[in-house]
């Protein structure tokens, strides 16, 4: 039982890298983006194919994935998504949408449409094993990794956000974008570095999940409905939302196929439009929401 | 003065003299172009399917990614009912749109609340709740591999279903002929203009004493039943039904035609159909494996430039006619 939790806390915590990016992008410009997937995706094969043909060691292939995704997020943050922050949220689903179709049909193009698989390096492939019984608590290496690097990952970005000086100007350019940009904020320059970096953390998730989650074209389509629970009963307001969401989630996803394997996926829609009904806004918003 | 806006508002719904002729040329087309029955067919269910996302999108401006949820209860209703209690494919279509209105009058519980992405997420939700379910009762739905075994009866009992599809698309065009007037009537009536009201501004609509909450469940109810319609149709004039009618590819795919037809405009739904189907139909035959590409790329070119310019060619080549945020 507490290996089923243990499980599940790592897949949250691997669902909350991927999707925190989409949630603060969201928060802050209001934008509905189907297209986050496309993103981890990107690192997801940046590393499948660096350890393939290159022979670069996992570890290195981590921040190679984080700085690729977060490049190529910037570049469609400046030329594709910026003209498409003041339509309306229908023309966003279909401009997302239309990117998540070409990504998988690009992706399957020129990189087949197999599942790849990563090899992990030797020390992570162990699993421990504690207690005994009902209580017994087995610990695969590489999720107590995952769980330490976005555990890592998380406190990072609530320093950020809370601490420094780029946080705060974020803080107030969700909060209020007019005023913020005449305080002099330039939020142009916010919203680019917040979607790149979004979009590299979503890459370095991707990269960390490709063994957990499986990769392959369809990738993108597969999650966008977890990482889009996750934001919207996270809500969009703080970072510890789509956190608490996303162990949520993955702790209901685990155990839900684990007892009860015919449900399926059953279980975690269901809590999700239950939750959504209770709460339209999302289970941890301090306001009314936008 | 109360005359010219009587006048005006009943102007805009009297028949125009193209209608008839749109239609008299669709009735006639399987008969004229016999051996492309089938895909003929086939324009007239999604275009039926648009329609009814158009009551809810254009009309009324709830955003659903989900609205396959109810093409396909249409869908597994009319082909377990010809399956387990009778072939006529009246009586299904009759009881297939039943339920999918009483699912859908369940499910509008789920929009009245909410932002554009609370919708999006539990239309969304719903659709692969379904398809769940789908799955999972393989005994009496044949999960994966799809219901198989439907006979149909004929239609009137004197029309049988044969290999060539004319009966089947006739029979579709005139289903779609009969829910596109009715669509039309309701559209057009007082009722639609408090659908319009509401997808303009909702809290002046609520302001002016529409009651706002029940007006979006009755609507909702209804595309339900015709997007029900569209799913039976499809059952009836294949003789199957398999898990792909709740995919999301479907709810995302109607919506792409709709947009390209026009939303708010009834017969944009037709011309996105047909328009979308023949694309469809053209680019698979050269890049089978790949043609969800180009569809994407139309999608987010037509999206930045800004899809209410398809349709007024001079506006093309000026620049900056941003729409209001």
């Amino acid at each position: 039982m507490l290996t089923i939790l243990f499980d599940g806390i790592a897949y949250g915590m691997l669902l909350f890298i991927l999707a925190v990016g989409l949630s603060v992008t969201m928060g802050l410009m209001n934008f509905i983006n189907l297209a986050h997937g496309a993103f981890a995706m990107v690192g997801g094969y940046i590393t499948v194919l660096l350890m393939q043909h290159f022979d670069v060691p996992f570890l290195v292939c981590l921040p190679l994935a984080f700085l690729g995704s977060a490049l190529v997020g910037g570049i469609a943050e400046r030329t594709l998504y910026r003209p498409m922050y003041k339509k309306p949220h229908l023309d966003q689903v279909l401009f997302s949408i239309g990117l998540v179709f070409m990504s998988v049909a690009a992706t399957d193009y020129f990189l087949g449409s197999t599942q790849q698989i990563i090899q992990l390096p030797e020390w992570l492939k162990g699993r421990s094993e504690f207690g005994s019984g009902a209580w017994m608590l087995g610990m695969g290496h590489y999720r107590l990794f995952i769980i330490g690097v976005c555990a890592a990952l998380t406190i990072a970005l609530q320093y950020v956000l809370a601490k420094t000086r780029f946080g705060s100007r974020l803080r107030a350019s969700v909060d209020d974008q007019r005023v913020a940009a005449g305080l002099g904020i330039n939020v142009n320059i916010v919203f680019l570095s917040t979607f790149a970096v979004g979009s590299g953390l979503a890459g370095l998730g991707g990269a960390l999940g490709a063994e957990v989650l499986g990769l392959d074209p369809t990738f993108p389509l597969k999650f966008m409905i977890y990482f889009l629970i996750v934001v919207a009963v996270g809500g969009t307001s703080s970072i510890t939302g789509p956190l608490l969401a996303a162990i949520l989630l993955g702790i209901a996803d685990v155990a839900g196929k684990y007892y009860i394997p015919k449900m399926g996926g059953f279980i975690v829609y269901g809590l999700m439009i239950i939750i959504l009904i209770w709460r339209p806004q999302g289970l941890f918003v301090r306001k009314g929401g936008k | 003065m109360t005359k010219q806006v009587q006048d005006s508002l009943i102007n805009t719904s009297r028949w125009k003299v193209w209608e008839p002729v749109f239609w008299l040329l669709t009735l006639a087309s399987p008969f004229v172009l016999s051996t492309h029955a089938l895909i003929i067919n086939e324009i007239a269910i999604v275009a039926l399917f648009a329609v009814s996302l158009d009551l809810v999108l254009g009309y009324t401006g709830i955003v659903s990614l989900g609205h396959a949820a109810f093409f396909g209860t249409g869908a597994y209703t009319a082909a377990l009912f010809a399956k387990l209690v009778m072939p006529d494919p009246l009586v299904g279509m009759a009881v297939a749109i039943v339920v999918s209105t009483i699912l859908g009058a369940v499910c509008s519980l789920t929009i009245l609340r909410g932002s554009d992405l609370t919708r999006l997420m539990v239309t969304l939700g719903v659709a692969l709740l379904l398809l769940e379910l789908a799955n999972k009762f393989s005994e009496i739905t044949g999960g994966a591999d799809g219901l198989q075994g439907v006979v149909m009866g004929p239609v009137l009992g004197r029309f049988a279903f044969d290999l060539s599809g004319r009966t089947a698309a006739c029979y579709s065009i005139v289903v779609l002929l009969i829910f596109f007037v009715l669509a039309r009537r309701l559209a057009k009536s007082p009722f639609g203009a408090t659908l319009m009201a509401i997808r303009d501004n909702r809290l002046r609509a609520m302001a002016i004493g529409i009651p706002v909450s029940s007006r979006l469940s009755v609507i909702y109810a209804i595309a339900a039943g015709v997007a029900g319609a569209s799913g039976a149709l499809l059952a009836q004039t294949s003789g199957f039904a398999s898990l792909d009618v709740f995919s999301f590819d479907r709810s995302a795919d109607v919506m792409l035609l709709l947009v390209i037809g026009g939303t708010g405009w009834l017969y944009g739904g037709v011309a996105g159909a047909i328009v979308f189907k023949l694309l469809q139909d053209a680019i698979s035959t050269v890049t089978p494996q790949y043609w969800t590409f180009w569809i994407g790329l139309f999608l987010v070119i037509l999206m930045l430039v800004g899809r209410e310019r398809l349709l007024s060619p001079h506006t093309w080549f000026k620049r900056g006619s941003g729409r209001k945020a």
